[in-house]
């Protein structure tokens, strides 16, 4: 119950958004988080949205290894 | 590059790499703590442990929340899915969950209206399609899941739904963290639970850093999340500088979910609360607040007395969500006590430390 999925928003209807995880539509409350819009990811918990994913911060921890490996063990 | 967010954090490669830099700079012993249930199901589940040096040692803490809710509040559910006109609607994951002499399970076979729901949605939605039943959600979770049933309670109250309520086992993640270190578990830093952090943003632990210099990284739940989590709680220890810092900035905001935490103020109030296996701590729970007492669970039947026999049967989860032993070091581990007839709560939950080493097959270590 601790699991927590992205999730893509398809459509939203007030409160409520249609998303999609890897394909496969759920409808899930999106009355916890702010400013989402369609197209956004969301992290979804039992059935509410609880997080926006941040691309940017996304992409910077997939490169973070890398930049240790240059800046600070020096190879 | 479109980023999905589930397949880029697996990518061997990328682990490798975060492995090798461990690999490199991590000299002294360790061991560190991850405490969310979600944590210690990926790290079983993607073998974590078999890409570690050996001076680096993982320790499950009590941050599954099926596997600490007490005894005492399964035998409360159950006799509130005794009494009359009640629809008592759980998460799955709460159904097999031993009570003192009870399992919801047990209690459905009988004849309760137990409702199994995916989540406290649906139990407004049954609440809104039977008004001469009374629906009853027990809320159980850390800060992750309060907000959910706050706000569902927000929304009856705001749509004048008056057959809803909350019977609520909600706790909050540091004073349980501070008890741990407290009660003399020999650890060297927390692998935060991401999604406790994404409602409460990163501060919640700064105490224990300032207080117990220990490393607190917030993690997410991906392997390369926590592989580089470890890293950075390694480099902490290796230069002697205990830090809070965020891994999981992704989905981790520094002050949280602002919207979420002003629910959980208006609709709870902290009180001292049981953990199964581990006792009371206080101010660790849940309950709700003057404002919305109407919804609350509690007035629709009379609580069966507390009976502290927690460690019955020879279980130790407590001493497993203590981090002080391993689920093989338990003589009924995978023998009498098993996912499809468990005798403790650990091994009940998908996260539980039994369940996920029954399930990934890790031997004594
Ligand atoms: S294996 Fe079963 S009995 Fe042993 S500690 Fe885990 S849950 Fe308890």
């Amino acid at each position: 119950m601790c699991l927590s999925i992205p999730a893509e928003i398809l459509s939203i209807d007030k409160e409520m958004a249609e998303v999609s995880v890897g394909g496969t539509k759920y409808n899930a409350s999106i009355s916890l988080v702010q400013n989402v819009k369609v197209s956004d990811y969301i992290l979804i918990h039992s059935g509410y949205g609880i997080a926006k994913i941040d691309e940017k911060e996304a992409r910077e921890t997939l490169t973070l290894m890398k930049d240790i490996k240059t800046k600070e063990l020096g190879y | 590059m479109v980023i999905k967010f589930v397949d880029e954090f697996r990518n061997k490669d990328l682990i490798l790499e975060a492995v090798e830099a461990i690999r490199n700079i991590s000299v002294k012993p360790i061991t560190l703590m991850e405490v969310c249930g979600g944590h210690t199901m990926s790290i079983h589940k993607f073998g974590i442990p078999s890409l570690l040096p050996d001076n680096i040692k993982l320790l499950s803490g009590p941050g599954c929340p099926v596997c600490v809710t007490s005894r005492h509040f399964i035998d409360s559910a159950a006799a509130c899915a005794g009494e009359k006109d009640i629809i008592l609607t759980t998460l799955g994951d709460l159904i097999r969950v031993p009570g003192t002499e009870t399992s919801l399970y047990s209690e459905k076979s009988k004849g309760r209206d137990i409702r199994i729901v995916y989540s406290v949605l649906d139990a407004l939605k049954i609440a809104g399609k039977n008004p001469d039943k009374k629906i009853v959600f027990p809320g159980i979770g850390f800060e992750t899941t309060a907000p959910l049933s706050a706000a569902a309670i927000m929304d009856a109250k705001k749509s004048g739904l008056k057959n809803f309520y909350i019977l609520s086992a909600h706790k909050v993640m540091p004073p349980v963290m501070t008890a741990l270190i407290d009660e003399g578990v020999k650890i060297n830093g927390y692998i935060c639970p991401g999604h406790v952090s994404i409602i409460t943003g990163t501060g919640i632990y700064k105490p224990i850093v300032d207080n117990y210099g220990l490393g607190c990284v917030v993690g997410g739940f991906e392997p390369l999340d926590i592989i580089q989590s470890i890293y950075m709680l390694v480099k902490q220890f290796e230069n002697n500088k205990p830090a809070l810092e965020n891994q999981y900035t992704r989905a981790v905001a520094p002050e949280g979910n602002l919207k979420a935490q002003e629910m959980i103020r208006r609709v709870f109030r902290t009180s001292p609360d049981w953990w199964r296996g581990i006792g009371t701590i206080p101010e660790s729970g849940l309950i709700l607040t003057e404002e919305f007492k109407e919804f609350d669970a509690l007035q629709l039947f009379d609580p069966p007395e507390m009976i502290n026999s927690e460690t019955d049967r020879g279980c130790i989860c407590g001493e497993i969500l203590k981090g002080l032993k391993t689920p093989a070091e338990c003589p009924l581990f995978g023998k009498i006590c098993t996912p499809v007839d468990p005798v403790g709560a650990c091994m009940v939950s998908g996260e539980g430390s039994c369940a996920a080493w029954y399930r990934y097959g890790r031997e004594a270590s």
